[in-house]
């Protein structure tokens, strides 16, 4: 049985080795070239479905994307959104901590603020307000991360699953509350909180921010320098990365694993709560059930595109949140569904990850010689 | 009223069951699919496109021959969700791309191209119909025995279904089976726990996952195909099929892996998806309770989940190697 085996691999005429010495510049080749790959595999589905000319439709989607300053601001506000969720789940997985409750703690971390704003908008000052809508927020966000992560370091329960199912008791939360909080009896929608007294709106005057986008994207830019520098050039940081190399290394190292598991889901989910109060009280000002509208999944993705490297992510989180306008313009322009564009991210992300695999392997002729030999 | 609960229970629980199934056999081997709520709306509008096309061919609606009605939808549903079990695995099992992230991008693609189709179908193929309603093939899937109705409350219960509600229980138990006393259920269940080893032994580490995938998909695929052919009566409305493709992978948690206790499982988890509708007859409740209640399956799973980290007994850990690609260099 183990003669049959060994000539079954030997007789391939391909074989798989991994590789280290690959240029940086290459690797980037490879991912351009993955995603002008996806782009015109887009342009022909859309074409087969459209009818027209692809240059039209191309340009159809850079004018949704980026056709007037309004979408300009839009498409800037998303990626900070996005982006900012993305630097929140980083840490965890540099750790191999897989979160894939983000979407949970943002919208707990909104309700955190939704709450705030509520219940105490009319009775207190406003800063005080907005102090609180902070603090709330990040804590509540930071609760919600650091419940799987006490059961991961102290019972090695899987995280995966259970960030998972914390996504959809928070959504459930939410539902619940909108139900509760509603404006008019019944109808589970909050309307605009406070919009008498901006208690708690989390603002810079309309003379310096037009579209109100700006505060938002200039503290996701400041928490994006920051994580760089938290990752790379910190203590904290290798220990991250340690524990996500090898646990056995880090506990002989003299790391305290479980110390390390909880106090980086701490951070994440306060960056989630973060993420939750740009939302609520930087743009929305109510929440719904669907305020995350599913960037607590795209943003794993943007993270691991990005190979956990923060500024990188700018990158791919501004080539999603771009794609998805451009997509979504198309669909209206050419009467689709909006669906149309989660179609269009979903090739791109295939062709990107496929493309990892050319990066970290190459594919190597077995040389007629040694098959013969072996 | 509890007769009727209990058959809505299990309408709900069946596509759950479908899912939980299809992803236990894919767990098996490692692959932690989360691309699954994406596969289970693939496998509905697949069956959808198919009924639709077979529908509108034909001259007469009352013509529609029983065979062709069935046979066309159930194929195109598990080609459509055999794809994408293929992509799922070539990406993950060949290109060795992470796990999560793939599943995660499949789901958006999924639920993405179930949408677009259900909402974009008519205009594409250019029928003058205003919406997609298949009554014609959904009535051969929703047929059920005709003598149920004369058995009171016992036909209510076990024989008021849809054939593909029996086959969902087959399949459980089928699986069930397979997992524990075939040989190559050992195998599987071998690559999922150790790859390495059972590499070592001889299994071809890459054709279980491939086709544990393939086949886990197209089970999962079923349960879109019963939710729209059946459960709602081939109407499609977008994102109808709502959060149950993750309800399905809370199930399979739930459930230990055991695609037997799935059964009893998912009808459980069926009635506590509209349980808050009869309990509101009982005693009566606002909307916001509600909303609590329908918490409950996850708030269960994470119960268990963590009920079963911490007793640590063997059979009831996730395999160990699951969401790891393997990589024979690697050892």
């Amino acid at each position: 049985m183990t003669s049959a085996k060994e000539r079954s691999t030997h007789e391939k005429p391909f074989h798989i080795v991994k590789r280290t010495d690959l240029p940086v510049w290459k690797s980037w080749l490879i991912r351009i070239a993955a995603v002008v790959a996806s782009l015109i595999i887009c342009a022909v589905i859309i074409i087969l479905l459209t009818d027209d000319n692809p240059i039209q439709l191309y340009a159809t989607m850079i004018q949704g994307a980026v056709g007037s300053p309004r979408r300009v601001w839009a498409l800037l506000q998303g990626v900070a959104i996005l982006l900012c969720i993305s630097l929140a789940v980083t840490p965890a997985f540099k750790m191999r901590f897989w979160n894939i409750g983000a979407e949970g703690q943002v919208l707990i971390g909104g309700l955190g603020a939704t709450a705030v704003m509520l219940l105490l908008g009319h009775s207190l000052p406003a800063p005080v307000v907005l102090l609180l809508v902070i603090v709330v927020s990040i804590l509540c966000g930071a609760i919600w991360g650091v419940i799987p992560a006490i059961f991961k370091a102290f019972w090695n329960t899987n995280e995966t699953l259970f960030t998972l199912m914390m996504n959809y008791i928070a959504i459930q939360l939410v539902s619940y509350f909108t139900y509760i909080w509603s404006s008019n009896k019944g109808n589970n929608v909050i309307n605009t909180i406070n919009v008498d007294n901006h208690a708690g709106w989390l603002e810079l005057p309309p003379s310096i921010d037009r579209y109100g986008y700006l505060l938002n994207i200039l503290i996701v830019a400041v928490l994006t320098v920051l994580m760089y520098f938290y990752l790379n050039n910190s203590k904290q940081g290798y220990e991250i990365a340690v524990v996500g190399e090898s646990i056995n290394t880090a506990k002989y190292a003299g790391i305290n694993v479980k110390k390390v598991i909880i106090r980086t889901m701490l951070i994440s989910g306060a960056l989630c709560g973060v993420a939750g109060m740009l939302l609520v009280s930087g743009t929305d000002h109510t929440i719904t059930p669907n305020t995350a509208a599913g960037r607590g999944f795209t943003a794993i993705v943007v993270s691991w595109l990005a190979k956990f490297n923060p500024l990188f992510m700018v990158l791919t989180s501004l080539l999603l949140v771009f794609m998805e306008k451009g997509a979504l313009e198309i669909s209206t322009v050419f009467g689709l569904n909006s669906s149309f564009s989660d179609i269009i991210t979903g090739i791109i992300i295939f062709f990107i990850i496929g493309s990892e695999f050319f990066i970290n392997y190459s594919i190597k002729r077995t040389h007629a010689k040694e098959a013969q030999t072996k | 009223m509890i007769v009727s609960f209990i058959h809505r229970a299990v309408m709900q629980g069946i596509p759950l069951l479908y899912g939980a199934t299809g992803e236990i056999i894919t767990e098996k081997s490692g692959n932690l699919n989360l691309g699954i709520p994406g596969v289970m709306y693939v496998g509905g509008i697949s069956g959808v496109i198919g009924a639709f096309m077979y529908e509108n061919s034909l001259p007469d609606k009352s013509a529609a021959n029983p065979f062709w009605a069935i046979a066309i939808p159930l194929l195109c549903c598990l080609l459509g969700s055999f794809l994408i079990g293929l992509l799922y695995s070539f990406l993950t099992t060949t290109l060795r791309a992470n796990q999560n992230v793939t599943g995660l991008a499949i789901t958006t693609f999924g639920v993405g191209l179930g949408n677009f189709f259900g909402g974009s179908l008519i205009k594409i193929v250019g029928a003058d119909v205003p919406s997609i309603t298949l009554s014609t093939t959904s009535k051969f899937f929703s047929a059920s025995l005709p003598f149920a109705q004369n058995l009171g409350w016992f036909g209510e219960i076990f024989l008021s279904y849809g054939f593909l509600a029996y086959l969902a229980v087959i399949v459980a138990i089928l699986a069930s089976l397979f997992l524990k006393r075939s040989r190559v259920g050992l195998n599987l269940r071998a690559v999922g726990e150790n790859p390495a080893t059972a590499d070592a032994a001889g299994i071809n580490v890459s054709r279980y996952k491939y086709l544990s995938t393939c086949v886990g998909s197209m089970i999962a695929g079923l349960g879109g195909l019963y939710y729209v052919m059946d459960y709602v009566s081939g109407v499609w409305s977008n994102d109808g099929f709502g959060d149950r493709g993750w309800l399905a992978i809370a199930l399979v948690i739930f459930t230990v892996w055991k695609p037997n206790f799935a059964i009893i499982g998912s009808i459980l988890f069926g009635g506590l998806y509209i349980v808050h509708n009869y309990l509101n007859q009982l005693i009566p409740m606002n909307m916001s309770s509600q909303e609590l209640i329908k918490m409950a399956p996850y708030v269960v799973t994470v119960l268990v989940l963590i009920f079963n980290s911490m007793r640590n007994k063997r059979e009831s850990q996730p395999p160990e190697a699951l969401g790891l690609s393997y990589f024979r260099e690697d050892r």
